[in-house]
């Protein structure tokens, strides 16, 4: 039986997360699991736009802020219950999205990178110094999600960690199905065709702002889930979940495992996840590794890790 | 397809490697040495390397060597709560020293407590233990006691109304709300509320709006890092002729070189014991443990101590008192924490601490020194 690349990807992953806690040896490694996978979610949303439709931003950490930040105020300043908080902060995401992407999408290149770095900057900033609701550089406590204490009411006593784990899980597989699923659709298809040259694509009809536009506003999408996730789990949020650092970590993660398959993503997520935990020793060196790490892959694999390997193991199967 | 995955996976696994035995106390911290608090981390990890290092070598605790298990958060909140993680579930610590800055300190509170692991803060926000958390400690004072301390010397002085001038980052910000917050209690009025930006290059405009304000009589800079030695810059160029103070966020040798010595000369702030090491009399009774402490770390790293590297000293001295007294190599984290709360007239080098049930900072006014800077150095007002 031949399986749809779609669904073997989809298998994989599901494996891999169901497989990987039988190898823990200790409780610590399923938070480092459930922020790969948070981070996994926000980098898919990137492969929609990166590598589906070839947009680049450079200000998504803003989005995953404003998903944080929605769970910390929401509940508090306007009675929303905590998970309603998360499409609350995912729906003003999309709007802001929505609203800002328009003039925004005309630019191209480096314009475009700049334009996202401000919007980023612009939220980030926001979040800093707006003290009197933001709780300002020293972060927000975050309203409790209820779900452990639900899950203990149902006679299921689970570990925080261990939550977390299969949540972020959870919602990141979702994630990469619903990611999968716009790959082949008719949209999908239009934001490649774009991808590759946007005057052959307007040329068959394709309506490219639109297009870009739902590109841009999914991924807003993704990364303000992630960010809301990434604050119900730490119970704290501070400003650094929309900083620079934070937008330019979800485009290597992308980047690094490959930016056109999902798999790959989240792949890279993987990678730049775990890598600080084994870099410890070194910890002052560790900026430089992943700038090798960048460099190297950039030079010698530029369809990204996951990609270039199977393309390798691909290649020697033909021989 | 899985094959890299796994072998990632497996890679992790290994080179993370498995809880060494038992054999001796560990201690875990997780310290901002790198990133935009690096300033202070830094010191406060060459500190507990160095005192775990001369402990061990003195016999241990309770015949035992302590192991530290340190590492380095960056300053993210994000990461301090995925080291705190790590020390409690994989390394086994039996305490955690740590949190920089007051979010990262936030951010372990919540694993330290959940965990019931005894943590010590070196962090000077003053949520950090109030309200009171059963296993968080902090040695720094608040920035609510830096401010009470220069409004005490403001009375003292007959001064009422002053003007602010606070950067917007997370010390700056919060001891602007703890100064405002007391400025009641002292007949103190802030006439003139300036901020800047920790990036800032110059604060000139900040500056003319509270020479302008009427009747100001002195002028307090809350904030630490490069901001405040610019502001004492431009203080001098303005010929502003008013009483400067500054915070404790300022208290290193640092602060001294940035502004240059002929333009920090006269500021004023609170300080702990440790920068007027040289100048404390015989009979007082931190004295010994200063001099100590300095006279050790300026021979092994060749810089000058600093207040934050004193925080990681305390810390870890409220530690071995605990576990000594506890009197066990492996401690029950419960009976641990009794035994700091219990901790009673230890001398350290920010000050005395006595922690009780309700007080988990142990430190009160007399810790802090009011210093003046003069001819380049510190110097005890009188």
């Amino acid at each position: 039986m031949q399986l749809k690349p779609k669904y073997l990807s989809l298998l994989i992953l599901v494996l891999l997360v169901a497989a990987a806690p039988l190898f823990f040896p200790s409780g610590f490694y399923y938070r480092v699991g459930a922020l790969i996978f948070i981070n996994g979610i926000a980098v898919t949303g990137m492969v929609i736009l990166i590598g589906y439709a070839g947009q680049i931003s450079l200000g998504h950490a803003g989005f995953a802020g404003i998903g944080a930040y929605s769970c910390a105020l929401a509940p508090v300043y306007l009675n929303i219950p905590p998970v309603a908080a998360i499409a609350f902060g995912a729906a003003l995401s999309a709007a802001l999205a929505w609203v800002v992407g328009r003039p925004i999408l005309k630019l191209h290149g480096y314009y475009l990178g700049v334009a996202t770095l401000g919007l980023g900057i612009l939220i980030s900033m926001v979040l800093l110094n707006e003290a009197q609701w933001t709780g300002g550089p020293d972060g927000i406590a975050v309203p409790d999600l209820g779900l452990r204490g639900l899950l203990r009411d149902m006679g299921l006593r689970v570990g925080a960690g261990e939550l977390w784990y299969w949540v972020a899980a959870l919602v990141m597989i979702l994630g990469a199905w619903l990611a999968l699923n716009l790959f082949d659709s008719p949209t999908g298809r239009a934001l490649r065709a774009l991808h590759g040259s946007e005057v052959a694509a307007r040329t068959i009809g394709i309506d490219v702002p639109r297009h870009k536009l739902h590109a841009f506003v999914v991924s807003a999408v993704y990364a303000s889930v992630s960010g809301s996730l990434l604050a119900q789990m730490n119970r704290l949020i501070t400003p650094d979940v929309a900083g620079f650092m934070h937008s330019v970590q979800m485009v290597t993660m992308a980047v690094l495992g490959g930016v056109s398959s999902v798999l790959g993503a989240i792949f890279g997520a993987t990678i730049l996840t775990a890598l600080p935990q084994l870099l410890t020793v070194f910890h002052q060196y560790e900026h430089m590794v992943l700038g090798l790490v960048m460099i190297l892959v950039m030079i010698f694999l530029p369809d990204g890790l996951l990609p270039s390997i199977l393309k390798r193991l691909k290649g020697r199967n033909e021989e | 397809m899985s094959t890299p995955k796994s072998l990632a996976l497996a890679a992790i696994l290994l080179a993370m490697g498995s809880p060494a035995a038992l054999a001796q106390i560990r201690i875990g911290a997780t310290l901002a040495e790198t990133g935009p608090a690096g300033a202070l981390g830094d010191p406060e990890a060459k500190t507990l390397r160095l005192l775990v290092e001369q402990i061990n070598a003195a016999g241990g605790v309770l015949g035992e060597p302590l192991e530290l298990v340190l590492y380095d958060d960056g300053g993210d909140p994000n990461n301090a709560r995925t080291y705190a993680t790590r020390l409690v579930e994989h390394d086994e610590v039996v305490a955690i020293i740590g949190g920089t800055t007051t979010g990262t300190s936030l951010a372990i509170r919540s694993v330290a407590e959940d965990e019931e692991i005894p943590f010590i803060s070196l962090a000077g926000g003053i949520e950090i233990i109030d309200p009171v958390h059963p296993f968080t400690f902090k040695t720094p004072h608040t920035d609510r006691m830096a401010c009470e301390k220069l409004f005490e010397d403001m009375q003292a002085q007959g001064i009422t109304r002053i003007g602010m001038i606070s950067g917007t980052d997370g010390f700056g910000a919060s001891m602007r709300n703890q100064c405002l917050d007391v400025t009641a209690g002292y007949g103190i009025e802030i006439a003139a509320d300036e901020r800047y930006a920790p990036g800032d290059a110059d604060m000139v405009p900040q500056l003319t709006n509270i020479r302008n304000t009427e009747g100001v009589q002195a002028v307090l800079n809350p904030g630490f890092g490069a901001g405040p030695a610019i502001v004492t810059r431009n203080y001098r160029q303005l010929g502003i002729e008013l009483p400067f103070y500054q915070s404790h966020g300022v208290a290193g040798q640092a602060y001294i070189d940035l502004s240059g010595a002929e333009n920090a000369e006269g500021v004023r702030l609170p300080g702990t014991a440790l920068l007027i090491a040289d100048q404390l009399t015989e009979d007082d009774a931190q004295r010994a443990v200063v001099t100590a402490y300095r006279d050790a770390y300026v021979g092994r790293y060749n810089e000058p101590v600093s207040t934050f590297g004193g925080y990681a000293h305390d810390a870890l001295a409220i530690l071995v008192d605990a576990i000594t007294r506890n009197g066990e190599a492996d401690p029950d984290p419960v009976d641990l924490r009794d035994a700091i709360e219990a901790t009673a007239g230890l001398v350290g080098t920010t000050g005395t601490y006595s922690f009780a049930a309700d007080d988990h900072l142990g430190l009160d006014l007399t810790a802090f020194r009011l210093l003046q800077i003069q001819g380049g150095t510190w110097s005890e007002t009188p």
